[in-house]
């Protein structure tokens, strides 16, 4: 009989030895799919892990990762703090959506005009559109003991309401012909975001968030409110005992994701996206999910998660278009690589014991 | 702008198929969180039933074995959740979103072969004279089985969790896992037998969409149901007759602002089309003002892994 | 033409260094760019059903790659990067939220040619093409005001965008002048996609006594609503739906681009592509008319194909005035014809038609 026994402290070893066994058993099983439909599955897995990072267009590709994962990265790391709390903060996507609407919004206004002020000004309108979308769940959580799962999920479909309003109607382009969709934002130099180095693609949300990730790191291991973060969800008792208030660290938390998500969101709208349209958003709030808990919760993880999810993306991109995979394949390895992190996990917190007794 | 146009009875009718999938969806996730496990893969176990259902019921004519292909097509994705979360202990939040991909995905590649096909029909039941009787008739008496087949399931559910023994237990193994541990249940397979009655039961509520409501095959066809599902569920604050209601008024809305449209209300469409969102939220609040703590009502060790240290 | 190949050849130059010109011999690469899954059904599965169409045509000499699924924006301008590195030639951008991507990516592939579906930006090495659906739903609207036994016509729309709003204005002059009391009720479904919202809009329109529908979404959800009420009549779109033959669905548009396809990709093999706009419509193939089932009176379906003649002939434009706008100001005067330029950013209704456009 296989029975599993708790490590008193995660293994060390296991922690870094995990992320990789679990990419090669994708890798097999993977594999498997591909050469099911047809396909060469090592030249397919090689497409999806090699290409984009050393192959022949790295150039181009390395820089792609990076646009990719960032915004990935800054709203996972706004969410796991709440996470780590126990607030369930599921609703990103909106407050992505609306942070890219506020910043949109604002630097449409300054058309045509000209000012080193008004990317600034983009920037904060774009996070504190996220901060009150979050508000919206987060007060009633606190006031109404609403439940907050429910409500910032509820939301999303809200704010796409609200996209579709905003592309078709008050912010729609004047010379766009009647076709829905602003203004192209990359094309107006005081409210874009334009790439830094050009052709690497980075630009200044990938640069927000690796300052994100630090943030959060700091605040985490170095600042009272990280431990009364980690105090409330492993011991919500205790953390009140301690003078922990849980209404502060709610809107706390719902809060700063709001804020960071707010902050991707316009980023993404006045850099590689340029316009708001219908269908500005493309998930980037849903995933984070699963790479802030694929990151264990943990700011460096996360980044680490985001970029490993974002090279999916890309070299997935480049197995559907070279090897003719149909997209549904990627979606299903994308499934079945998360399958695996998340199942090997168990390495690393328990420890595999044969034994003769009942289980 | 003409609203008698709008025929209640009609109304009331279409809304109890509008809510079925979800519904049933809802049902399935309702026990799943009774015995303390969240399954976010609600969407994807959904549109794998929707083309295990589509296909079994294509190969062999047969919409019932359709059916009962769905829920076994819901119950194997769920099982792959029930391994990760229950024997490898996984994280339940990141594992059902997982499973949500995976589902799209795989669905998409068995459906290739059915792209354009026409299912065979489901009839309505023929109730006889009970369909005749206006109104009434039409609102109650002149559905399909599987309609009743989900007002029934809220009913059992509801008895089940209860007046039965078995469903003592599995609120126990939601409310402490530790303390049915303690008296000797099985904690990881009532866990397991919850998760796999979640899964068939969202694959049937996918089938209702492809065998029935649509009824075609065509990729990601589900479009969100799962995750309405899965907010239903909290809304009932996690018993069976409210997750109907909710079911109900949420369906209820988004046919009414179609109606509402149609019958050229003039009211901007974005605030209609957002409507059944808004107004959910706002019965929410006010539900949990009221009776301070609704997510209290939530099983205490939802979402938590459980592991035997004994 | 001289001048063009020289300018090309240094522009090719200058993309040897990054390795766009790795296989110039060999058989000539063809991408193409969907929005939707190819199972859609609908508008990305006729794309993609003229892409074979186009490897038929060419066997050996042509090597297709696609890409389903891609989100307009930021995703949508790396793919076409990522399809012009790994050598396609000519690029096919089916959809209108592509058209900035497009523009962008082929300022820097100078010798790779692009077609943008439905959009109206242009350059030395972007086309734009479209289809004149509207005289498909010309011969739609003469039916529906025929069969219509209730006068009331129920018309469901994706979003109001002008290629939606043409549709709705061209079916209505026509069902108005088969049948002068004739009303349209339409209905804003608001997403591209979601069959059972589809199901939901039909079921609505037929149970308030419209008994012909006609539809804008890619799903046959509408037409097995009616199917399931009898009595109702519907209209196959983007694909034939012959599924619903003979009733509820009487005719359908279907979208064949593969000639068009076929035609560009020759063009491109010897050398004599440019870039232009083109809107094919009934006579060039590009609008199909479905097969008018027995379901329709025979005199009724006579007009139709006659309608259909004149149309395809060029004899007969479905907007010719006089035609007021729905505010009752002149639009069109006697004898007049709409220009594309008008046609292409509709965003008004006809005189006649009651409900506002969103916009």
């Amino acid at each position: 009989m296989i029975r599993l026994e708790k490590r008193p402290e995660p293994s060390r070893a296991w922690t870094w030895a995990t992320p990789p066994l679990a990419v090669v058993l994708t890798m097999i099983a993977g594999g498997v799919l591909f050469a099911f439909l047809g396909k060469d599955p090592v030249i397919a897995i090689k497409t999806i892990f090699w290409d984009p990072i050393l192959g022949e267009f790295a150039f181009y590709y390395r820089g792609q990762l990076l646009v990719k994962a960032a915004p990935l990265v800054m709203i996972a790391v706004g969410l796991a703090l709440g996470f780590r709390a126990g607030v369930w903060n599921i609703g990103a996507e909106g407050q992505y959506i609306i942070g890219a609407l506020c910043g949109g919004a604002v630097g449409l206004a300054f058309y045509p005009a000209e000012g080193w002020y008004i990317f600034p000004l983009m920037v904060i309108a774009g996070a504190l559109g996220g901060w009150a979308w979050a508000m919206i769940p987060g007060l009633l959580r606190t006031k109404f003991h609403t439940n907050e799962i429910l409500v910032s999920l509820l939301l999303v479909y809200v704010a796409e309401q609200l996209l579709a309003a905003s592309a078709l109607r008050w912010l729609k382009n004047p010379e766009g012909q009647g076709f829905p969709g602003s203004r192209n934002l990359a094309q107006y130099p005081a409210g874009s975001n334009p790439e830094l180095i050009a052709g690497t693609g980075m630009h200044l949300g990938i640069v927000a968030a690796f300052i994100a990730v630090i943030f959060a790191y700091v605040l985490l291991n170095r600042h009272m409110t990280g431990f009364h973060i980690r105090l409330a969800g492993q011991a919500p008792r205790a953390a009140r005992f301690s003078g922990v208030n849980p209404a502060r660290l709610v809107l706390f938390c719902f809060g700063v994701s709001g804020a960071l998500a707010g902050l991707a969101g316009l980023f993404e709208v006045a850099g590689p996206a340029g316009q708001i349209s219908i269908d500005f958003n493309t998930g980037y709030g849903f995933t984070a999910i699963i790479v802030a808990f694929l990151g264990r919760l943990h700011p460096v993880g996360i980044l680490l998660a985001g970029l490993l999810m974002a090279l999916t993306y890309i070299g997935g991109e480049a197995a559907q278009s070279t090897m003719g995979l149909p997209a549904a394949a990627i979606q299903a390895f994308q499934g079945m690589l998360l399958f695996f992190l998340l199942a090997v996990d168990v390495l690393t917190n328990y420890r595999v014991r044969l034994s003769r007794g009942q289980a | 702008m003409d609203l008698s146009v709008i025929n209640p009875a009609l109304l009331i009718a279409s809304l109890m198929v509008a809510s079925t999938p979800i519904l049933l969806a809802a049902l399935g996730e309702l026990i799943c969180e009774k015995s303390g496990v969240l399954n976010l893969g609600v969407e994807g176990m959904m549109i794998t039933g929707a083309i295990c259902g589509f296909a079994v019921a294509v190969e062999t004519g047969s919409p019932l074995l359709g059916f009962l292909g769905a829920a076994l097509g819901g119950a194997v994705l769920a099982l792959l959740f029930a391994v990760l979360t229950q024997v490898l202990l996984a994280n339940q939040v990141a594992s059902g979103l997982a499973l949500t991909l995976f589902g799209l995905g795989i669905s998409a590649l068995i459906g290739q072969g059915y792209r354009g096909v026409k299912p065979p029909p489901t009839g309505r039941i023929d109730l006889g004279p009970l369909s005749d009787i206006p109104v009434l008739g039409r609102v109650l008496f002149s559905h399909d089985w599987v309609v009743y087949f989900g007002l029934a399931l809220v009913v059992a559910i509801w008895a089940f969790l209860k007046f039965s023994r078995a469903g003592l237990v599995l609120r126990a193994v939601g409310e402490s896992a530790e303390a049915a541990h303690a008296l000797g249940y099985k904690v990881v397979r009532i866990r397991i037998a919850a998760i796999l009655f979640g899964g068939a039961c969202s694959g049937l509520g996918g089938a209702y969409l492809s065998l029935i409501r649509v009824p075609q095959w065509t990729d990601g066809m589900t479009a969100g149901a799962g995750w309405i599902a899965l907010a239903i569920v909290v809304f009932g604050s996690w018993r069976p007759g409210r997750v109907l209601v909710g079911a109900y008024l949420f369906g209820g809305l988004t046919v009414l602002q179609l109606n509402l449209q149609a019958a050229q209300l003039p009211v901007p469409v974005e605030v209609l089309s957002m409507s059944p969102f808004v107004l959910t939220i706002v019965v929410l609040v006010i539900i949990s003002a009221r009776r301070r703590g609704a997510s209290g009502a939530a099983p205490a060790m939802l979402g938590r892994i459980f592991h035997a240290s004994s | 033409m001289q001048r063009r190949t020289l300018l090309g050849t240094a522009a090719a130059l200058t993309m040897l260094a990054t390795g766009a010109l790795a296989q110039s011999d060999g058989p000539l690469k063809v991408g193409f760019v969907y929005v939707g899954p190819v199972g859609d059904g609908g508008w990305t599965y006729e794309h993609d059903q003229a892409r074979q169409a186009v490897e038929a045509e060419f066997g050996d000499k042509v090597e297709t790659m696609y890409q389903e699924s891609v989100p307009e924006g930021a995703d949508a301008e790396r793919v076409l990067t990522q399809m012009a590195l790994s050598g396609a030639k000519l690029i096919f951008t089916t959809s209108f939220g592509y058209m900035d991507p497009t523009v962008n990516v082929a300022a820097k592939f100078p010798d790779v040619k692009f077609e943008h579906a439905t959009g109206y930006k242009r350059a030395d090495n972007i086309g734009t093409y479209s289809a004149r659906f509207y005289e498909g739903r010309a011969i739609q609207g003469h039916i529906a005001g025929k069969l219509t036994k209730t006068n009331k016509v129920g018309y469901i729309g994706s979003f109001p965008i002008p290629e939606v709003i043409r549709g709705i204005n061209s079916a209505y002059i026509h069902a108005k002048k088969a049948n002068p009391d004739v009303t349209f009720n339409v209905v804003w479904a608001y997403t591209w996609f979601d069959p059972a919202k589809e199901a939901d809009a039909a079921t609505a329109l037929i149970e308030q006594g419209n008994d012909v529908i006609l539809q804008h979404t890619d799903s046959t959800a509408p037409q097995a609503a009616a199917e399931k009420a009898g009595n109702v009549y519907t209209f196959g779109q983007a694909s034939d739906m012959a599924e619903y033959k003979p009733a509820p669905r009487v005719s359908s548009i279907i979208d064949n681009w593969a000639p068009y396809y076929i035609e560009r990709v020759a063009a491109v093999m010897d050398g004599t592509w440019e870039s232009d706009d083109t809107w094919g419509g009934i006579d060039s193939g590009m609008v199909g008319i479905g097969e008018i089932t027995d379901a329709v009176p025979a005199d009724v379906k006579a007009e139709a194909l006659a309608l259909k003649d004149r149309i395809a002939s060029g004899e007969y434009h479905p907007f010719t005035g006089p035609l007021k706008k729905q505010d009752g100001s002149d639009w069109l005067a006697e004898g007049e014809t709409a220009d594309d330029g008008t046609l292409l950013g509709m965003d008004f209704y006809v005189e006649g038609l009651t409900g506002e456009i969103p916009n």
